[in-house]
């Protein structure tokens, strides 16, 4: 009787931690909500002019810049992080693999901070005198992001792929298949739900990234929607963080930045749905 | 050969700063600094006050609050005074909503704000000037106030239309809640009618403003008198330099009254904070910043 009670106890205190992750994200949906939905508005969302000081709120350029941004760099990230995940899983021994795993792994503790840093200070002059533009681009954007992205792919991708049992392997080779037959046609298929995964993760980095990004995108004084990768933008990450400190208590410009906050919530949320829903084809497919 | 992770990120770690170190030492360039700080200064601020007092604001006034709390805090062991940025409007709407103790600003309190936050009370404690800039290496010195208007207004694109080299005119500006901005906006701006283009390029505060200029040498920007030092180049404006003298004389048309703003009446611990802004070694700390006296 007293192991049940014990086992009963242990079980509801494992749910409330649990479940305080329920909590915190609903208070904090709901805050957000209040604060925003009476800026969220056909105008709001489709407008062309951000210019709060002439009380226009119009974040359509800032929202096709973040996609913009974001999966520019994802798409750089899986282009480059993909292929590593392949290599460190089924290629790579030791010293080469020791000394690539530490480096990724020292690229997450790297702060975002300091990568912004870093980009504004080396990066941004590099496009400016030898590309051209201003220096601060959608181009710089994608190079940090990328980098911040990156490690994240790297290490869930390289998971997945170790998942899969050896024995998929020494069947394969055994049947003399190469290394890379084996990869492509066996060993990928059985890991892209955690590819995918890494994908995912990877896609909420990069929309909701501020600080690395804000130092090099450029943030222009009223941001358009932009013809050429040399040209600066504004996310909607950067322009909350700019705005927000003098942003007068109860007017229209701080309900618009909370809106922005609604709308890159909405964002994440839709992309993880299709994420999901694509995984779960997956699944239903091989199975 | 295995090699032990940690051994591995040891290894690396040690070659990029190495690597770092060397460049350091191939490359050292003296910063010149732009904090006032006055060594060893006998300080008038009252003695035995303790409690904790927390400022933020104006990125023009940050340094002067910087260095007034640095002085209070060394005469005042018991006293803790935070100091922080965030522009004008940050100070004037933390102060007005009770998050701050005194908020700094740079410009004049706007109606709007006077009717959020209708009992807060501005002292000014300096004048202050805004200074355009341009990388030292760019050959122009001069500049009226029609082409500068002209260059914010998005109209001129090149310095070679107002007697520079052939290079597009990166132009970059403060963020709309800068005491900066407002001044330079009313000062500069508001006669031809124009409001700053929308390429122009947002910086948040007068240090980044320096910085952005310091590091393009296309650059052209606008930023506080005591943020002038070697990295940039002031132009004059119309033929008249942007000095102290010129600005108190009033030959140099831009000038502006710094503030530190309380809620309601001030408390003891602000009034001390303020008094001291206002007293002579107050006032020599100001002059000292590059800024101009209130007296």
């Amino acid at each position: 009787m007293k192991r049940k009670i014990r086992e009963a106890i242990i079980e509801k205190s494992l749910f409330l931690a649990a479940s305080t992750s329920i909590i915190i994200v609903m208070l904090i949906t709901i805050f957000m909500f209040a604060e925003g939905i009476r800026a969220l508005n056909f105008e709001f969302l489709f407008g062309m002019e951000w210019r709060p000081s002439g009380e226009k709120f119009g974040i359509f350029p800032i929202i096709v810049s973040t996609f913009i941004i974001g999966l520019g760099a994802l798409g750089i990230a899986i282009g480059i992080g993909i292929p590593c995940a392949i290599f460190l899983s089924e290629y790579a021994r030791d010293p080469i693999r020791s000394i690539i795993k530490s480096s990724v792994e020292m690229l997450v503790g790297i702060p975002s901070i300091v990568l912004g840093f870093f980009g504004l200070i080396v990066l941004v002059p590099l496009i400016r005198y030898n590309i051209g533009g201003l220096g601060e681009s959608i181009l710089a954007g994608w190079i940090i992001l990328s980098i911040m992205t990156l490690p994240h792919i790297i290490s869930i991708s390289e998971d997945a792929l170790r998942a899969v049992p050896n024995s998929f392997r020494e069947g394969s080779i055994a049947l003399g298949a190469t290394t890379w037959q084996t990869t492509k046609d066996l060993i990928i298929p059985n890991a892209k739900s955690g590819i995918l995964a890494s994908i995912i993760l990877g896609m909420g980095t990069a929309i909701g990234e501020t600080m690395a990004v804000l130092m090099v995108i450029g943030n222009p004084n009223i941001p358009w929607i932009p013809q050429s990768i040399i040209e600066p933008v504004r996310v909607l990450t950067s322009t909350i963080v700019i705005e927000i400190s003098y942003a007068v208590w109860g007017s229209m410009h701080q309900y618009s930045l909370f809106a922005i906050g609604i709308v890159l919530f909405a964002i994440v949320a839709l992309l993880n749905i299709i994420s999901r829903l694509i995984i779960k084809e997956e699944i239903r497919k091989r199975w | 050969m295995k090699i032990g992770k940690h051994i591995t990120i040891a290894i690396i770690l040690s070659i990029a700063i190495i690597i770092a170190g060397a460049y350091y030492y191939a490359n050292m360039s003296i910063n010149p600094k732009s904090t006032p700080t006055i060594p060893g200064a006998i300080t008038t601020a009252t003695t035995g006050l303790s409690g904790s007092l927390t400022v933020a604001g104006s990125t023009t006034v940050l340094p002067l609050n910087q260095e007034w709390a640095r002085l209070m805090m060394e005469a005042n062991p018991d006293l803790r005074i935070s100091v922080s940025g965030g522009g004008s409007g940050h100070g004037v709407k933390s102060v007005g909503a009770g998050e701050v103790d005194i908020g700094a600003s740079s410009r004049d309190v706007k109606s709007s704000e006077m009717e959020s936050y209708p009992d807060i009370e501005p002292v000014a404690i300096a004048m202050d000037s805004i200074a355009l800039v341009v990388h030292p290496s760019n050959p122009i010195t001069d500049m009226s106030t029609e082409d500068i208007a002209k260059i914010y207004a998005g109209e001129i694109t090149n310095f070679k239309e107002v007697g520079g080299p052939d290079m597009k005119i990166d132009v970059y500006t403060r963020e709309e809640g800068s005491g900066t901005r407002s001044s330079f906006e009313e000062q500069v701006l508001e006669k031809a009618e124009i409001t700053i283009f929308g390429g122009a390029l947002v910086k948040p505060s007068n240090g980044e403003m320096r910085a952005a200029v310091a590091g393009n040498d296309r650059g052209f920007a606008y930023l506080s008198l005591g943020y002038l030092d070697g990295a940039i180049k002031p132009l004059t404006v119309d033929g008249v330099e942007p000095s102290i003298d010129n600005v108190k004389s009033g030959s140099y048309s831009i000038s502006r009254k710094l503030y530190l703003i309380t809620k309601g009446a001030p408390s003891d611990l602000e009034q001390a904070f303020i008094d001291f802004a206002l007293s002579n070694d107050g006032q020599a700390v100001v002059t000292d910043g590059g800024f101009i006296s209130v007296k």
